[in-house]
């Protein structure tokens, strides 16, 4: 492993068994997370980022699904080969995560200061009277009020945006070195999502985690992310700096991602859509997986997958636009619009 | 610009009752109008009351008081079968979440020829299979989906057929309740375009509810911003993005996150403190400029207005 990488995804499969088949769910997916910085992964349902997430978990639902191939490395450790009892020392203590609902991931039978002080009690092994403190700052740190009366309540008695501060203290309590936050606003409003999002970078700071982030929403992404990672049917088709990905995208299903989401100052009659729907994993196609749906492919797309052509030291794409022979495509012309539109000098106002 | 008003809502009210002394106010007064072939967007958060706002008006449920006029006709309050029927036929409504609102045991045939049957629009069978025909090609499916059930469909593909089976009889008037929160990002924009042809073509007036405020900018002509169960702001979308003026719209679009990495990082928020407001007199809806209205006390009003006017002079 490299020196300053947390974890490290080589190559990882994931596939699952149904009646109708195997559904190749992540197919060859690489990535390593630094320390401190937050990685996004974005995509539609059904593009494997949950899944591969549930894998670095160990959480993958048993016995039909399966990492088929590859290694994901936490402290030079495998954990795909490590035993259910070794990896329920990691999870949770060094790596927890945050899930989409939190009107469903908290027990709604046991009182919130309980659930939060589970995990104190089971890997730091703390006493009943000071993990109680614990939780206390802990609630201090998500800023929910009045910490002492609340952790005497039931989850049903906090809002949407207080449950999900609920699961992150929880996340939260056993300092993890990762913690991997799935859609973790999807369900909230915007004014909320923004508290949220603003308390897990404030948390992220004073605790120095590193984070993954999933979500479907680029402008969250914009907002958290250090490095995004954009997934289609099961692979990474871009990944770089949040800078890169979206001032400088190289993939077509980048463009289509971006255009397909109206700007606030926008007035194009149209709205730059991707036709059609993503593929049968199933029977993933022979080429590239986004072939069918992109006005841009060539005709090897159809034939043989692309590998990832390096733009930048920190930016590859999965594209044969990149090829040295590939014709020379621009991006449509409401993305370049887009970008160009995003006129950040000095004193420049929205 | 003089328009047609095709529906105008009167002091539209919705109060559930949860038992004695437990009133929730859902919708507390609503006032305002939908032109003739234009889309009404209202937004909010959740819990603002903007989906029962839309279901009021379709009578899904009955509303406490009010009225809404539909081409100058009321169409709250009792009614009897051959009025409800000729209502029903001008307004329809497309839900959020199309797992749930395709019934799982019907095809897509008899779900998008229910309306059909119900307003007797076709002759004979062979008619009737002609028009679910015609109405898939419309919503951008094919006529072999026609014998299928809903689950064999993506959601993308539900929610138009929810689209279709709304535009079987021939609405001037349709009401999408979140009609793409619950769609992939690259197929929201999909059914957006599509509810935007149709709109062209054949002339429809939408009622857009959503919590999406960049979709809705987008969609909308007007805007109608609710909180708690109040229009706070009312204006051209164009106008209430560029220039709010209520401290809710303020704070709400001040929120939305924008798929760009710079702005994101020099983002200030701003809060909502609903106490910053005089509540010693009950604040009414006034209109601060031409189309441009906001829910504001006297004094509020006077400040509004003088705000506006040095921003159109600057």
């Amino acid at each position: 492993m490299k020196k300053d990488n947390i974890l490290e995804v080589n190559n990882l499969k994931v596939s699952f068994k149904t009646h109708s088949g195997e559904v190749q769910a992540v197919r060859g997916v690489s990535f390593d997370l630094k320390k401190g910085e937050t990685l996004a992964i974005v995509g539609e349902s059904g593009s494997g980022k949950s899944v591969t997430t549930k894998a670095l978990m160990g959480l993958l639902p048993q016995p039909h699904g399966f990492v088929k191939e590859g290694s994901i490395l936490f402290d030079d450790k495998d954990i795909t080969k490590m035993k259910d009892k070794n990896m329920q020392a990691i999870r949770g203590k060094e790596m927890a995560m945050i899930f989409q609902d939190p009107m469903t991931s908290l027990n709604p039978t046991m009182k919130v200061g309980t659930q939060i002080m589970e995990g104190l009690l089971k890997h730091q092994k703390l006493g009943k009277e000071e993990a109680k403190k614990k939780a206390i700052e802990l609630m201090n740190l998500v800023q929910i009020p009045n910490p002492e009366s609340r952790m005497k309540q039931y989850p049903h008695q906090f809002s949407g945006g207080m449950r999900q501060r609920v699961v992150i203290a929880m996340a939260l309590a056993c300092n993890p070195r990762i913690l991997i936050a799935d859609e973790p606003t999807t369900a909230l409003d915007v004014t909320i999502q923004a508290q949220i999002l603003e308390l897990m970078k404030d948390i992220q700071k004073k605790v120095e985690t590193s984070i993954i982030f999933i979500t479907h929403d680029l402008g969250v992404v914009a907002n958290v992310a250090d490095r995004v990672a954009v997934m289609y049917a099961g692979k990474i088709v871009e990944i770089g700096t949040t800078d890169e990905v979206f001032y400088n995208p190289k993939h077509p299903y980048t463009w289509g991602l971006l255009g397909s989401m109206p700007t606030l100052e926008s007035d194009e009659e149209e709205l730059f859509a991707i036709p059609g729907t993503p593929p049968d994993l199933i029977a993933p196609p022979q080429g590239d997986a986004f072939a069918a749906r992109n006005k841009f492919a060539l005709e090897i797309d159809f034939v043989e997958q692309p590998p990832m052509f390096k733009v930048s030291d920190t930016h590859y794409a999965a594209t044969w636009l990149l090829h040295e022979n590939a014709p020379k495509v621009e991006p449509p012309e409401s993305v370049k619009k887009r970008i160009e539109s995003m006129d950040h000098s000095e004193g420049a106002t929205r | 610009m003089s328009q047609e008003k095709l529906l105008e809502i009167k002091n539209l009210k919705q109060h559930f009752k949860l038992g004695r002394n437990n009133v929730v106010k859902a919708v507390d007064g609503l006032t305002f109008d939908i032109y003739k072939g234009e889309t009404f967007g209202l937004v909010g958060e959740s819990g603002c009351g903007k989906s029962t706002t839309g279901r009021s008006i379709i009578r899904l449920y009955n509303s406490t008081d009010g009225e809404v006029l539909f081409k100058g006709e009321n169409v709250q309050g009792k009614k009897n079968k051959t009025e409800l029927k000729k209502f029903n036929r001008q307004m329809q409504m497309i839900f959020q979440d199309p797992y749930s609102s395709l019934n799982p045991r019907m095809t897509v045939m008899d779900i998008i020829a229910e309306g059909i049957d119900i307003h007797g629009l076709a002759k004979n069978a062979e008619e009737r299979k002609a028009k679910v025909y015609e109405l898939l090609e419309t919503v951008g499916l094919n006529k072999e989906h026609a014998n299928r059930y809903p689950h064999e469909f993506s959601g993308g593909q539900r929610q138009r057929l929810g689209i279709a089976r709304a535009l079987a009889v021939d609405p001037e008037f349709i009401i999408a309740d979140e009609p793409i929160s619950a769609l992939d990002v690259s197929i929201q924009a999909q059914v957006v375009n599509l509810m935007k042809q149709l709109q062209k073509e054949k002339g429809l007036t939408y009622l857009f509810i959503a919590h999406d405020l960049s979709m809705v900018k987008y969609i909308s002509d007007r805007i109608g911003v609710m909180y708690f169960g109040k229009l706070v702001e009312l204006a051209d979308a164009e106008e209430l993005y560029k220039n709010p003026v209520h401290p809710y719209t303020r704070s709400l679009l001040s929120a939305i996150p924008l798929p760009d990495p710079i702005y994101e990082r020099n983002r200030k928020r701003i809060v909502y403190d609903p106490s910053q407001h005089d509540t010693s007199e009950e604040p009414e809806f006034r209109e601060i400029s031409p189309r441009h209205w906001v829910l504001c006390t006297s004094k509020e009003f006077e400040e509004y207005k003088k705000e506006k006017q040095n921003t159109v002079t600057n």
